[in-house]
């Protein structure tokens, strides 16, 4: 099990905060996949991964990170703050 | 060094007591980021943020920024949820041995905060007749190119 949570557009578009999700998603990117394939929101809040940033763990990273250990994977837009 | 990422407005003459007093301080800068109406068609501005990581990412920016230009103080506060035309969102603050330091140091923290701190702002227009997630910039990530 693996928590994950959304932030702005992408949470909405998603429709939930956070959710636990049951995978063996070896990468962020597989676990993109795997829920892209579940549900039409999913496919809708991933459909663009170039605006689009995920952080594991609180920690920014790239779509191939490995998901091992992993407890936390945050997506969300590029970054607005100031 | 201190970072705060709260809800509650602050006041600038409170949050700067007894910053920078160090004796080999020589010059301090401040900056602070209002809700800003372009149009007059702005209600108020909706600050989402991640709790823990944004704690952490300005940490992390803010001892970067003391370690690179030797600053002797750094204060940074950012603000989340509802916030009206004209608040305060955020501030900074630096402390260097020289202005130059204090400078860059404030505009380095900036230019990272914008684009590295887990923040998303969105506007809401009165009567509620929009409300749009504000997109990053291409110019905010060149900005950090030039760190």
């Amino acid at each position: 099990m693996i928590d994950v949570v959304y932030f702005a557009w992408v949470r909405e578009r998603i429709g939930v905060p956070r959710e636990q999700i049951d995978t063996t998603a070896a990468t962020v990117m597989d676990l993109v996949t795997e829920l892209t394939a579940r549900e039409d929101r999913y496919a809708l809040a991933f459909s663009d991964l170039d605006s689009l940033r995920v952080a594991v763990d609180q920690e920014l990273v790239d779509f191939d990170a490995p998901l091992v250990g992993v407890r936390e994977v945050a997506f969300f837009p590029p970054m607005t703050g100031g | 060094m201190r970072v705060s990422v709260q809800s509650q407005d602050f006041d600038l003459a409170t949050a700067l007591h007894g910053f920078g007093t160090a004796k080999n301080t020589g010059a301090t800068v401040t900056f602070t980021g209002l809700v800003r109406d372009d149009t007059g068609q702005l209600d108020y501005m909706e600050i989402e943020h991640y709790p823990g990581m944004c704690e952490n990412a300005i940490l992390k920016i803010a001892q970067d920024a003391e370690q690179r230009w030797g600053l002797t103080d750094c204060l940074v506060i950012h603000r989340y949820g509802k916030l009206n035309v004209g608040a305060q969102i955020m501030m900074v603050a630096t402390a260097g041995r020289h202005r130059v330091d204090a400078f860059d140091a404030a505009t380095f923290l900036m230019d990272y905060l914008k684009s590295r701190a887990p923040f998303w702002k969105k506007e809401v227009s009165l009567g509620g007749a929009s409300s749009e997630w504000v997109s990053a910039k291409d110019s905010d990530e060149t900005a950090l190119k030039r760190w």
